[in-house]
């Protein structure tokens, strides 16, 4: 019978730093993963709508009314100026730059609250209900799908800007916020193929 | 060096759980959690087994009484769900939540409350399929399920809203998982194990987990647009308002076939373990396996219309995935020819874990045969929705990954329990398992070929199907009771059997290194990493490095291809609240099969225990307008 097996040490991890950012990261990893996973559901619930695009005679069927451009341009548009304070946000959190990230991150999660504003005009616009045919259903998934994300990312925003406030900021502290404006950076990025599906791929036909 | 006492108590002063009930609320140790997913799918593998046997024994003469129509729907659909969703699939990432970090020499997962949080919300799918059986709500539409059957108009009641709600409680914990085992092999090898370095075993697991990934969200998407058109009236599958139920099988199989992989390349993992074991040489071919366990991984994605050759698709569409499934036969083929190559080039033993990789290797090879038969969509447009099917699908599910965990269950035991398992009733249990599982199954190639459609409750005498019928009975029966011996051995020998010390089989990689059953913190040290197969250094003391601190959690991060030291990473104490969102996220799944306003209720609670998981526990700010008052 044998015990565990006995070492020799050749080194030491002591000196070894307790933090690290961006990709040397491990929480960087598990956010990635997550992106993934979501980026599939994104990739798939379009596949579905080109599927079912590619089925019907007309799109959108005879009858319903096409999608407002004036709501989903405004927040497209506002969307996509987020991701300049977005990015200085980042950019404090490797600089380590203590109010910049409490401050920035607080103003990323009053901007997410207020892209809901036009994120609920957007819904009030589609032009059809879901429950009208199988082109309403998809359009709406589509929206409902990526407004969870801005919805779960405003919450996330919301919890990491109160705690940089209220307790001490370390390394790991501003690898979360890395992660947090990456992960926003992804919800700004899945938004545009979703745009062009509802918005604009009924009127290329 | 041996490690001096006083450090190995400060290790286990920081790693033990609290003891008792809390303890087994709270624990982030992989090595339990994993085991409480092993033994929750192992009961659940003996309910599906008792279903099976239930089956056949209505089908062992023709027209028989016992079970009703319905009850047969039933039996057949709680058997499939169970075993793809429920242990299957469960019981592939469990060994890796288990094993990954002990072959790593690392203390615990990347994430170890996301660990705990996959077991309970799986357990709460568990609850919700079987709890519903007990009152008679149970599934009948078979384990997928195809609208219009399962929609709105045809299936009244809540039968299709529980099977669609498990899968999402599934999914979501097998997603986790992948997440954290993806990470932990990514992030966590020690020192000097290159991706070169890396065991097959930790590739196969982290190719399975990258396939999760990219599959489970289909059947995610798919049953919860099933359940919107139950619930909320959309028109995903409604024909008559521009839906197309042809949609849901495209979803379903782009994740139903990836999923079969799922399940086989965890089992190449073992498969490749044992033999590098019991041959005592390093894998022949160990590049070329790792290959083509990449290559299925990728090719698992281009097959998933060979199970829709009957729905009437393209013809070019057929042929291209006609060729795309037998494709796949290459590189299964190339993982055999270098295992045998292994086993023939080594002074190889046979124990019972190998007698377990002799009988995957000649039912896979027969299922696999058949498989490249029904790719063929000529010739399954004749075979599909009959036994032959059926014989196929259980050659690849049983003997490509049933048999392989069994295996891999015999070989590891040891190092769970710190006892050898008994081998002659090992073999015994083997011998009846394979001889039993042939004779059940081999006779439903030719009921399928005489025309005995699937999914029948019963058939009429005089078709000439009695015999075969009679001799699968038999064969359930012998395998169920080779199942038997098989648990109760696990078990004898569990407070019987012979003390196994640390490194029984002298295996090749890291978990031998540490005690059996290993303690809560894993291994002393983080170990140097110069080969493949680390532990064959003849005997000499392992090389290793000190220095990770043993007052407070900590595990070694290191890069993604070299495996150098990055940074010591705090790693999460136990919790309670992996255990409070699970219950949250139970509680919203469920209350989303009566009515949609469950889910924005629902995410308040959600949102709290995540708040209370994330909980930081370092100081109060001392600068800025809400610094800490003294």
């Amino acid at each position: 019978m044998t015990g565990p097996r006995d070492f020799e040490i050749v080194g030491s991890l002591a000196n070894l730093p307790a933090s690290a950012n961006g990709p040397r990261h491990l929480v960087w990893w598990g956010n990635i993963g997550f992106m993934v996973i979501e980026g599939a559901g994104f990739a798939l619930a379009a596949a579905v709508y080109l599927y079912l695009m590619t089925q019907a005679p007309a799109w959108p069927p005879a009858g319903d009314s096409l999608p407002g451009l004036l709501w989903s341009g405004v927040f497209t548009a506002g969307l996509l100026l987020s991701q300049i304070p977005n990015l200085w946000v980042l950019r404090c959190a490797r600089a380590k730059n203590l109010a910049g990230v409490r401050w920035g991150t607080l103003a990323m999660a009053v901007i997410a609250l207020l892209l809901l504003v036009p994120r609920c005009f957007e819904f009030a616009h589609l032009g059809v209900p879901w429950y009208h045919d199988a082109y309403g259903s998809v359009i709406w998934m589509l929206l409902v799908l990526h407004t969870v994300h801005v919805v779960t990312d405003w919450g996330d925003t919301v919890v990491l800007a109160a705690w940089l406030f209220t307790h001490e900021v370390g390394d790991d502290q501003f690898a979360d916020v890395e992660d947090n404006s990456n992960y926003w950076t992804f919800v700004v990025l899945c938004w545009l193929p979703v745009y062009v599906l509802i918005y604009w791929a009924p009127r290329s036909l | 060096m041996t490690p001096d006492r006083a450090h190995l108590e400060r290790l286990d002063r920081i790693w033990r759980d609290p003891p008792g009930l809390w303890g087994f609320l709270t624990t982030v140790d992989h090595k339990r959690i994993a085991a409480r997913y092993i033994v929750t799918a192992l009961l659940l593998m003996f309910l599906a087994g008792m279903l099976a046997l239930d089956m056949r024994w209505q089908l062992s003469v023709p027209e028989n009484t016992r079970m009703t129509p319905q009850l047969f729907n039933e039996s057949f659909s709680l058997h499939g769900s169970t075993m793809l969703f429920l242990v299957s699939v469960p019981i592939m990432e469990a060994m890796a939540l288990w094993l990954v970090p002990l072959m790593l020499g690392a203390r615990n997962m990347a994430f170890p409350r996301l660990g705990a949080f996959s077991f309970w919300l799986y357990f709460g799918g568990v609850l919700t399929l079987w709890i519903a059986h007990a009152i008679d709500v149970t599934p009948d539409l078979g384990w997928f399920e195809y609208p219009p059957l399962s929609g709105p108009a045809y299936s009244p009641g809540h039968r299709a809203d529980i099977w669609a709600q498990m899968i999402t409680f599934t999914e979501v914990a097998a997603l986790a998982a992948s997440v954290n085992v993806a990470a932990t092999i990514l992030k966590m090898r020690p020192p000097g194990m290159t991706l070169a370095r890396m065991p097959v075993f930790l590739w196969a697991m982290l190719i399975a987990s990258i396939m999760t990934i990219l599959s489970m969200p289909a059947i995610m998407l798919v049953t919860s647009m099933l359940i919107s058109d139950r619930l909320v009236s959309t028109q995903f599958f409604s024909v008559a308002a521009g839906g197309d139920n042809v949609l849901f099988q495209h979803l379903f199989w782009f994740f139903g076939h990836p999923e079969v992989y799922i399940i086989f390349v965890p089992a190449t993992g073992f498969i490749s373990s044992i033999i590098e074991t019991f041959s005592r040489r390093p894998l022949f071919g160990h590049s070329a396996l790792v290959l083509a366990i990449l290559s299925i991984g990728a090719l698992a994605f281009g097959l998933w219309v060979h199970h829709m050759f009957a729905v009437g698709l393209p013809r070019l569409g057929n042929d291209f995935y006609t060729a795309a499934s037998m494709a796949i036969a290459v590189p299964a083929g190339l993982q055999i020819f270098c295992w045998t190559a292994s086993i023939w080039a080594g002074p190889t033993t046979f124990p019972t874990p190998m007698l377990w990789v002799l009988g995957f290797l000649a039912t896979f090879v027969i299922g696999g045969l058949s498989g490249v038969m029904t790719a063929s969509a000529a010739l399954d447009l004749q075979l599909t929705d009959t036994y032959f099917i059926v014989a196929h699908l259980h050659y690849v599910l049983v003997g490509g990954a049933m048999f392989p965990l069994f295996g891999a269950f015999c070989y590891w035991y040891p190092k769970a329990t710190g006892r050898l398992m008994s081998e002659r009733w090992g073999r015994l249990a083997f011998a009846l398992i394979v001889g039993g599982f042939n004779l059940g199954f081999f006779p439903m190639h030719i009921l399928g070929l005489m025309g005995m459609p699937r999914r029948v409750y019963t058939y009429p005498a005089g078709m000439g199907w009695e015999t075969l019928n009679q001799v699968a009975t038999a064969g359930s029966v012998i395998a169920v009771a080779g199942g038997m011996v098989f648990v109760a051995n696990a078990l004898w020998s569990y407070w019987r059997g012979k003390p196994s010390g640390a490194d029984p089989w002298g295996g090749s990689t890291l978990e031998w290194a540490s005690a059996s059953p290993p303690p809560a913190w894993n291994i002393a040290f983080t170990p140097v990493v110069e080969s493949l197969t680390p532990m064959w250094n003849d005997g000499r003391p392992l090389k290793a490095m000190d220095g990770l601190e043993n007052d407070r959690r900590e595990v070694l991060i290191t890069s993604v291809t070299g495996g150098g030291p990055l940074y010591r990473q705090k790693s999460a104490a136990p919790s309670i609240w992996p255990l409070v969102a699970a219950l949250a996220v139970s509680a919203m799944f469920i209350a989303s099969i009566f009515t949609p306003w469950a889910i924005p209720a629902g995410a308040l609670p959600i949102g709290a225990a995540l708040t209370g998981w994330f909980w930081p526990n370092r100081p109060r700010a001392k600068i800025g307008p809400f610094e800490a008052k003294p």
